[in-house]
């Protein structure tokens, strides 16, 4: 998985609650067996319009957020769908971290498997973030993930909580599976004590 | 020893490892599988050399993307679709684990045939690349969706890196009246409590009215827990439960079905145990409802008008008014006199026979309102056969429905069944976001007896008004 340690780049406003899955990447781009190219279909229906072109009021169209690495906003993004094709699509558009007052529990964990940093904060504090976002491409965040901080375009900085298990392992970019097959030797005696007790599983 | 609820011991039950941080490692006792979020697992696993560690904990079965039609047969004419589908047939034989094909009687929608096979069992650990898995609740097995990434960790390892949630208890007391049914329960609930409401919490529906609900009214209930937000949704097993399990294809038999009964028998929450949410309904408050905006927790009451922004507050104001106009709809609009398209009944939601007998119960004798689209979709090829030969299919065919073939169909219209722009539906499956049944379609959740009065009338309708003795 990609290291994510720190990060400078503009912040794009999208003010909406309950932004779902479905919203994200529509269904029709699920069909792929692959994990990129999805980028190109992200918010696709809320990005283009029926015939194709570009919705120019969406803001990843906007000229000073079409290279936006940041994203903030409403409470509840991510709900729906289990889809990993959502942080996908976000990572391949060039996005690495959301924030949000609050992220829906399947897409908050997609994210760190990802290397997509979500990043939950109380309203009035994503308010600022997203004040700070709708300047427009001066709207530089950074992201400091070792010291937990964002720091605004105007130098402001924000703290941010994060579990520890899950910021080791975006910091170092550690492949979960990689980590869980350590304790090899803990699921053979788990298995091995489940199947005396409940031998019908 | 402390008090523990019904999650708390499902949990105890699976813990491989707990590290200083509290990140737990969590045994899976079932891993279901589905074609759309399981081939980048599978190629993670071949580009690692890894293998599948249990595949006979492991059930596969294609759903999203297969057609409906009866003639499904010849093929899939959509290229991305067939490939997805074919993916599915190569991991599956390759690898060894339990597959149901498109071509076998048994195939139907995940979360169908889980329970219908007896895969799902009370006290288990369940996960699918599916948020509906919560589905498997109902029979107070812990069970919730997992991103590809996680399907990968499951293949890989039979276990889940975990943080426990918090305990909620969603309490349905007393009964509910004539013409209520398990989705207004379930849609009921998310209207209080919000699409959020649930999260980081594992919901326990409990109650009077809960316990009175067949397997298949819990199993609707617990599969829109995800629509709250909630990690999962459980109900602790009893008669209805082992009644349900006994005989199928892979429950527990003789002593061993004994010793099951004994440790299911366990599964429940203990009198003092905590609770870090509690929400009680009445469940003679509960009414026939209908959804009206673009998010789950927008459901009203069939006998309500569409509401004004104004009347909500924050973010959900501007929500509200964009739901509004995707739907189409002016705030005071009596729900009743909005006109459909199409109606479908089916999904994982609502596709099991006793939803296809409640339908037909409305349709029997009648007729779908002209020019109106309308589709049965089984969740399972036992459960069409079953509808058959209960004569339930008739019922449908002669009212003027679609009778179709299983799959997931038009609750997420990867498959050719799709709404166009524009199009309102009335629809049993458990989402109603923008696009979700085809770019611009408009949907309104519901039960399937309310879908069936509104084929026959060709408008949101008050089930209330057509049942064999009206009750208002």
């Amino acid at each position: 998985m990609e290291k994510f340690e720190k990060l400078t780049g503009v912040a794009a406003p999208l003010p909406l609650i309950n932004i779902d899955t479905d919203m994200i990447i529509p269904k029709q781009f699920l069909k792929t067996i692959k994990r990129s190219g999805l980028g190109v279909n992200l918010f696709d229906e809320m990005r283009y319009n029926d015939d194709g072109t570009e919705n120019e009021n969406f803001v990843l169209n906007k000229p000073a957020y079409r290279d936006a690495e940041i994203l903030v906003t409403g409470d509840n993004f991510g709900c729906g769908s289990s889809r990993e094709h959502a942080p996908w699509a976000i990572k391949d558009f060039g996005i690495r971290c959301v924030i949000a007052p609050g992220f829906a529990d399947i897409f908050f964990n997609n994210c760190f498997k990802n290397g997509i940093l979500p990043i939950a904060l109380p309203q009035e504090q994503v308010d600022r973030l997203m004040d700070d976002a709708e300047k427009g491409a001066n709207a530089r965040m950074e992201i400091d993930l070792e010291n937990q901080t964002i720091t605004m375009s105007d130098g402001e900085t924000v703290a941010f909580e994060v579990d520890s298990f899950r910021k080791h392992c975006l910091l170092e970019g550690l492949d979960d599976i990689g980590l869980t097959l350590e304790k090899a030797s803990a699921i053979d005696s788990f298995e091995a004590s489940a199947s005396q007790a409940r031998p019908w599983v | 020893m402390s008090p523990k609820t019904l999650y708390d011991k499902i949990w105890d039950a699976h813990l491989v490892h707990e590290a200083d941080d509290g990140t737990c490692l969590l045994y899976i006792d079932r891993h279901l599988v589905h074609e759309v979020t399981s081939p980048q697992a599978f190629e993670g696993l071949r580009m690692a050399g890894r293998s599948v560690r249990a595949p006979d904990k492991t059930i596969a079965v294609p759903d999203h993307n297969v057609p409906t039609t009866i003639d499904r047969a010849k093929g899939i004419e959509n290229e991305e679709s067939r490939i997805q589908v074919e993916a599915l047939d190569t991991n599956a034989r390759e690898t060894g684990i339990h597959y149901y094909p498109v071509s076998d009687v048994r195939q139907g929608i995940v979360h169908i045939i889980g329970p219908e096979q007896g895969w799902t069992l009370p006290g288990m650990t369940v996960v699918c690349g599916d948020s509906h898995t919560a589905t498997h609740g109902a029979f107070g097995a812990l069970a919730h969706g997992i991103g590809t990434s996680e399907v990968e960790h499951v293949l890989a390892t039979q276990t889940l890196i975990q943080q426990k949630s918090k305990n909620m208890k969603v309490e349905i007391t007393g009964r509910l009246s004539p013409g209520v049914t398990a989705k207004d329960i379930t849609l009921s609930v998310i209207a209080r409590t919000g699409t959020a409401g649930g999260t980081g919490y594992v919901i326990e529906y409990c109650g009077e009215a809960i316990r009175a609900l067949s397997m298949e009214g819990r199993m609707t209930v617990c599969n829109m827990a995800i629509e709250g937000g909630a990690r999962a949704g459980l109900i602790a097993p009893d008669e209805t439960t082992y009644q349900y399990v006994k005989g199928r294809p892979h429950a527990p038999k003789g002593a061993q079905w004994e010793a099951a009964l004994d440790w299911w028998k366990t599964l429940k929450s203990d009198d003092d145990a905590h609770w870090d949410k509690v929400v009680t309904i009445k469940g003679e408050d509960i009414a026939p409802v209908v959804t009206w905006g673009t998010s789950p927790e927008d459901a009203l009451p069939i006998t309500a008008e569409v509401p004004d922004p104004s009347s909500f507050s924050g973010g959900k104001v501007a929500a509200v008014k964009r739901a509004l106009e995707y739907m189409g709809l002016k705030a005071g609009t009596k729900l009743r006199d909005v006109p459909i398209d199409t109606v479908f009944i089916g999904s994982c939601t609502n596709g099991r026979i006793e939803d296809l007998r409640a339908a037909a119960a409305i349709l029997e004798g009648k007729r779908v309102k002209d020019g109106l689209r309308a589709m049965v979709v089984p969740g399972s090829g036992l459960v069409r056969a079953q509808a058959e030969e209960e004569g339930l299919a008739q019922i449908f065919i002669d009212a003027g429905f679609e009778w179709r073939m299983a799959g997931c169909s038009m609750c997420l219209a990867m498959n050719p069944d799709q709404l166009a722009p524009g199009e309102r539906c009335a629809a049993t499956s458990n989402r109603n976001f923008e696009g979700r049944q085809g770019r611009g379609g408009r949907t309104h959740l519901m039960s399937p007896a309310m879908a069936a009065a509104a084929a026959v009338t060709g408008r949101l309708t008050d089930v209330r008004e057509l049942m064999v003795e009206p009750v208002i």
